[in-house]
Order: structure tokens, then C-alpha cells, then sequence
């Protein structure tokens, strides 16, 4: 180990309490901004849920949706005309909406529809656990989340309720379709759904298109923008993206969770600064001393930097466990933190630049002071 | 170039500024000299830690000229200065400086450390720098496990490994008793004598008496006498704890 880094690591550790301090500070400031950051991947992820689950290419909406959850409504007409268009190999109205569930005890809680295509699979329930998905397409039928069964008052595979005054079983259960809003998703058949949120007949939210493997997809793309009139078409990465920004940016919540990173940010800036100039200014006889030996200010420096560095490693492994921990903790949850390499990595270029830029307020503090005074005590 | 290593002309500095301003230094001047030990007494507050900070280019002077090896002083910045003290200067201070969580040897080795000189010759160099002062029992202690003797011998190590044309040593026996003063006092006078360094101790004890080739003596910032009548100490056989 160099001299240099020796110094830097016992100058840290030899004042246990206040080493004891500037982590805490860092691990809290870097834990925080994890979880905001994570937050923010999270719900970047579970907003987009249905679009990643939909086998769609295409999504015509009605104009100016903002999102899956979007409550406007489009002709079902343009489907049929869609559908027999040249590239196109399916096309298959969708509806969606809130509704009312009815558990046996008597309460009612909300619930989100959404209609399940089994016949092309546009999009029905996925990571399903029991029950048959294909009995959906009969009678009075639903498929819920087994995380919402308390909720809904349900207990798997063939339990009964009440959605809008008409009975309803559970005949497929799935794990995991969970919803940000914390608004159970009932998946229907299609009619049921239009019966159960309101949608008259000749109207749906969405249309979803799939293309034929060898279509022209830029022809197919234009062809359908010019048939759908009013209407937009999205392919489905401009309508994940669209979904994401309106949740994120459009609600509030994403800047929520920036300013909240933010404040972590600062606040462990804040700490550590506050914790390494005070190391520093007690071990100002020993940068004298250096001085005093010939050392240039880029040596003390560099002791400074060090320490400054030893302190963001080490606060930032403690900080990644915590984070980890964490992650398992909310896995399971309706708002999962995500956190990817990515992530991790900008995070310790974070931790790392906190901590230097605390280095370099100490060492603007300590050059002020002239060494000599030390010997003339 | 005469064979002066430092020369301190018409050397004026006042220390502190508007109503506590002090005239520490009215017009000094001293010149170290290769091969001798000379000795810097006078009452507390006369300006003798001033002085030595002003030879050792740790304080500009207010007026007058500092000239180290040569290399006048005058227009050089902080980091020239550092520079000139790193090339030229070893300072011993009353109070020892070590690096509390430092081991002997590292202590010794921060000095060339700070020179660029890194690694394993570095620390072997720093180990025969502590077993010429009598330490090599001790090089893996730390400062609080020694002695204040043997503490101001590794200063002592710290400030020759680098080997400087001149010490400079601000009351080094001070807080040593009489024993420990005497071999500090050798170590120092060896280094004027057999290694030709210039070497400054400033004391205001009069036991160190014997082992200066010259005495100055300072009183309120001036020169007021100077000796050099002292007979030499006996050098020839190094000190050995
Ligand atoms: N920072 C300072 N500001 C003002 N006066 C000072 C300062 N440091 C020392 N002095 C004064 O300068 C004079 C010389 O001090 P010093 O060189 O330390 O004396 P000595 O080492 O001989 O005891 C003393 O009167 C002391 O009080
Ligand atoms: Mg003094």
C-alpha cells in the first residue's frame, strides 16, 4: 500500500466516532437516492406492464391517449377495416376501465377490467398459476392476481363475486400483474368487459395490431396512419415510452422522486464535507508538518482526495448492501425498486463525486490556513 | 557562492496585524555555515522560533534577503519555498510533529515520500536513517510507544534522510530530561561535524552549551552578541543509544 493511501486510511479510521459519522451520512445520502432512483425504475417498469405483455406491433388509440389506462374511446369500425389491410395479420379491439367488484362479505372495491383475446392472443392474462385461461371465453368469468386476493376477497380457483350486479368466478389465477395505481387488474372476455366498464358496442380504447412477418412495416405503418384518421398509431416502443413519460413526468411523480434524490444528494454532501473538513482541520499539525517537510500542496492533496475516496467506497458497499436488501424487500410489492447495473454504476460515480467535491471544500479550507502558526505555538 | 547555506540579511518581520502587530524581527543578520553547529539563545518571545522559521523559508521576511544554497528567496511562492525547504531544509521541533498512527518508519519515510521516492529502498533507507539515530530496535513502533527521546530521534531521522544541507532545530532537548537532551544534542552535533551539515539549535537550556562551534544570542528581534569561543565537543565516535 502507498504511503499516501496508509496515511489517508489511518487518518480516517483513527477517529472511529466521526468515521462512524461520515458513513452514516454517506449510506443515508446513497441508500435515499437509490431508493428514489429505484422507485423511479420501478414505476418506469410496472407502467408499461400491459404494453410489455401485449403481443401487439402496433397500437391504434384514440387521439392524445396518454397511456394503457387512458379512458378515451375509438370507433370500433377502423378494427374491421384494419384488419383486412395488406401486412396486417390480425387486428383486435381492446377495452379497459374501472368497474366496481363486489366481494361476498358485501364491500365493494375497485377494480380495473381489462379484455382478454385468447382466440390471437393480442393480450391476455400471462403468468398464470392455476386455473384455465381458455374458460374465460365462457360465461361470467374472470382471472385475478393472487397478490389481490385479499383484496378481493377471493381465495383462488373458483370463488365468486360481483362485478356491477352480475356474478363473476374466478377460474385463472396469476402471479405478479400488479397494478402502480394498487387497482386490482380483472382480466374478461371482451363482451364482459364492455358490459362491465360501460363501453357501448361500435367503441373500444384501443385497437392492437399485429403484422404479418414479412410485411413492409413502413408501408403497413403509413397505410394504417392514413386509414385511422383522427386516431393515432404508435408502434409499441413509442407507446411504452409515451406511457412512461405521462406517469413519470406528466403526473409529477417522477420530478417527486428526483427531488427527493436531490435532497439525498445534498444532505450527504453536506455530512461528509462537514465530517472531512473537521478530519482534516484536526490533523491540520500533521498537513503542517508536511508542509513544513518541502511536501507540495498537490501531496497533501492527494492525501486529502484519498481519504476522501477510501470514504465513498467504503460508505457506497455498505450503501449497495442495504440497497440490495431492499430490492428482495420490495420484489414482491406493488412498486418493486429496480435497480440494474446501470444504476449501481452512476450511483458510485455519484457517491465518488460527493465525496471529492467534499475533499476539495476541506482542502480550500485547510490551504487558507498557514502552516507556520503551527510551530509557533 | 561563499560556503554559507543560509544567509539571513537586514531580516525584518512583524508578525500579527493592527493593534496586535509585533515587530518579532528588526534587522537580522545570520549566516549557517557548513560543518557548524551554531546555537540561537535569548528570553521566550525575543523572535528566535521566528527566525528559524524565516531560515527555514516557512515565513517571508518583511524586508531584508534570505538566501538558501545560493538561491535567493525573495520572488519565490508558496510552492517555491516548498520546494527550497524540500531540497534544502530539515526542521526538528520541540513538540516532535511525528504522524501518531505512522510506524517509526514510515514517519522517516514520508520525507522521501513527498521527494517522489517510493517503495521498498525507501523504507530500507528510512530504516538505516532510524538505526544511525539508534533506533533500529523500534522501527515498527508507533510515536505514542516511544519515548520522548526516542520520538524527537525519529523527527531527527525524519528531517536527515533526505539529507539537507541544513537543520534546523527549534529547541529539540526541551521537553527531554538531561539524559535524553545529551544524546539529541550528540546526534545533532555528528550531523554538523561528520556529516558537514549547517545546523541551528535554538535552546534557551544551558546544558547544550558545550556542543556548539559558535552561540548567537537574540533579545527583542536582534542580534545583541556572538560567540564563538566554545570548545568543540568530541565527535569522533558516533552516538549509539
Ligand atoms: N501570530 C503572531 N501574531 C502576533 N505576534 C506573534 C505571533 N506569533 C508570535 N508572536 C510574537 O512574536 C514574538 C516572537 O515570537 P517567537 O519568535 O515565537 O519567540 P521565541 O521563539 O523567541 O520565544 C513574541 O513577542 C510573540 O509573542
Ligand atoms: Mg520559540
Amino acid at each position: 500500500m502507498s504511503l499516501v493511501l496508509t496515511l489517508a486510511s489511518r487518518n480516517l479510521f483513527h477517529d472511529r466516532l466521526r468515521f462512524v459519522a461520515t458513513m452514516v451520512g454517506i449510506v443515508f445520502s446513497v441508500v435515499l437516492v437509490m431508493i428514489q432512483m429505484g422507485l423511479f425504475l420501478g414505476f418506469g417498469r410496472m407502467v408499461t406492464t400491459m404494453i410489455d405483455h401485449a403481443s401487439a406491433d402496433l397500437w391504434i388509440l384514440p387521439k392524445g391517449a396518454k397511456c394503457f389506462e387512458d379512458p378515451s374511446l375509438l370507433d370500433v369500425k377502423l378494427r374491421d377495416r384494419v384488419a383486412t389491410m395488406e401486412g396486417v395479420s390480425w387486428a383486435v379491439p381492446l377495452v379497459i376501465g374501472f368497474s366496481d367488484w363486489r366481494l361476498e362479505s358485501g364491500e365493494v372495491t375497485p377494480v380495473f377490467i381489462v379484455s382478454a383475446d385468447l382466440r390471437d392472443s393480442s393480450l391476455q392474462p400471462f403468468n398464470v398459476v392455476d386455473g384455465n385461461v381458455q374458460a374465460l371465453t365462457r360465461g361470467a368469468n374472470v382471472a385475478v392476481d393472487r397478490s389481490y386476493f385479499d383484496r378481493l376477497g377471493v381465495s383462488g380457483v373458483g370463488s365468486t363475486a360481483e362485478i356491477r350486479g352480475r356474478k363473476v368466478r374466478v377460474v385463472a389465477v396469476t402471479d405478479g400483474i400488479r397494478s402502480f395505481a394498487t387497482t386490482p387488474y380483472v382480466f374478461v372476455d371482451l363482451k364482459n368487459a364492455r358490459n362491465y366498464t360501460g363501453t357501448p358496442r361500435d367503441r373500444a380504447s384501443s385497437v392492437l395490431v399485429r403484422l404479418k412477418s414479412d410485411a413492409d412495416r413502413e408501408k403497413a405503418l403509413s397505410a394504417i396512419r392514413a386509414e385511422a384518421g383522427d386516431a393515432e398509431v404508435l408502434t409499441s416502443d413509442d407507446f411504452r415510452s409515451r406511457s412512461r413519460s405521462f406517469w413519470l413526468f406528466g403526473t409529477g411523480a417522477g420530478a417527486a422522486l428526483f427531488a427527493g434524490a436531490l435532497l439525498g444528494v445534498i444532505v450527504g454532501t453536506v455530512i461528509v464535507a462537514q465530517t472531512l473538513y473537521s478530519s482534516t482541520k484536526d490533523h491540520l499539525n500533521e498537513f503542517a508538518t508536511l508542509r513544513a517537510m518541502g511536501s507540495s500542496n498537490a501531496y497533501i492533496y492527494t492525501v486529502i482526495i484519498y481519504q476522501a475516496l477510501i470514504n465513498a467506497v467504503i460508505g457506497f458497499a455498505i450503501a449497495a448492501g442495504i440497497g440490495s436488501i431492499v430490492v428482495q424487500m420490495t420484489a414482491k410489492s406493488a412498486l418493486p425498486i429496480v435497480i440494474t447495473p446501470w444504476l449501481m454504476a452512476a450511483l458510485f460515480a455519484l457517491t465518488v463525486v460527493m465525496c471529492v467535491a467534499s475533499g476539495i471544500g476541506a482542502i480550500i479550507r485547510v490551504v487558507r490556513i498557514d502552516p507556520a502558526t503551527v510551530f509557533m505555538r | 557562492m561563499n560556503d554559507y547555506v543560509v544567509e539571513a540579511k537586514s531580516v525584518e518581520k512583524t508578525l500579527g496585524r493592527g493593534a496586535g502587530e509585533v515587530h518579532a524581527l528588526r534587522g537580522v543578520d545570520l549566516a549557517l555555515r557548513r560543518g557548524e553547529l551554531t546555537l540561537l539563545m535569548g528570553p521566550s518571545g525575543s523572535g528566535k522560533t521566528t527566525l528559524l522559521l524565516v531560515l527555514g523559508c516557512m515565513l517571508t521576511p518583511s524586508s531584508g534577503s534570505v538566501t538558501v544554497c545560493g538561491t535567493p528567496t525573495a520572488d519565490a511562492d508558496k510552492e517555491a519555498l516548498a520546494r527550497i525547504r524540500r531540497e534544502h531544509v530539515g526542521f526538528v521541533f520541540q513538540s516532535y510533529h511525528l504522524f501518531p498512527t505512522l510506524t517509526a518508519t514510515q514517519n522517516v519515510q514520508l520525507a522521501l515520500d513527498i521527494r517522489g521516492e517510493h517503495g521498498g529502498r525507501a523504507a530500507q533507507k528510512s530504516r538505516d536513517a532510524l538505526a544511525m539515530v539508534g533506533l533500529e530496535q523500534k522501527v515498527d513502533s508507533l510515536p505514542g510507544g516511544l519515548s520522548g527521546g526516542e520520538q524527537q530521534r525519529v523527527a531527527i531521522a525524519r528531517a536527515l534522510v533526505a539529507n539537507p544541507s541544513v537543520v534546523l532545530a527549534d529547541e529539540p532537548t526541551g521537553a527531554l530530561d538531561g539524559k535524553n537532551g545529551q544524546s539529541i544534542m550528540r546526534i545533532l552535533a555528528d550531523t554538523a561535524h561528520e556529516r558537514e551539515r549547517a545546523v541551528l539549535v535554538v535552546t534557551h537550556d544551558p546544558r547544550v552549551v558545550p556542543y556548539a562551534d559558535r552561540i548567537v544570542e537574540i533579545e527583542d528581534g536582534l542580534i545583541v552578541q556572538e560567540r564563538t569561543d566554545r570548545p568543540r565537543m568530541p565527535t569522533a565516535v558516533p552516538f549509539r543509544a
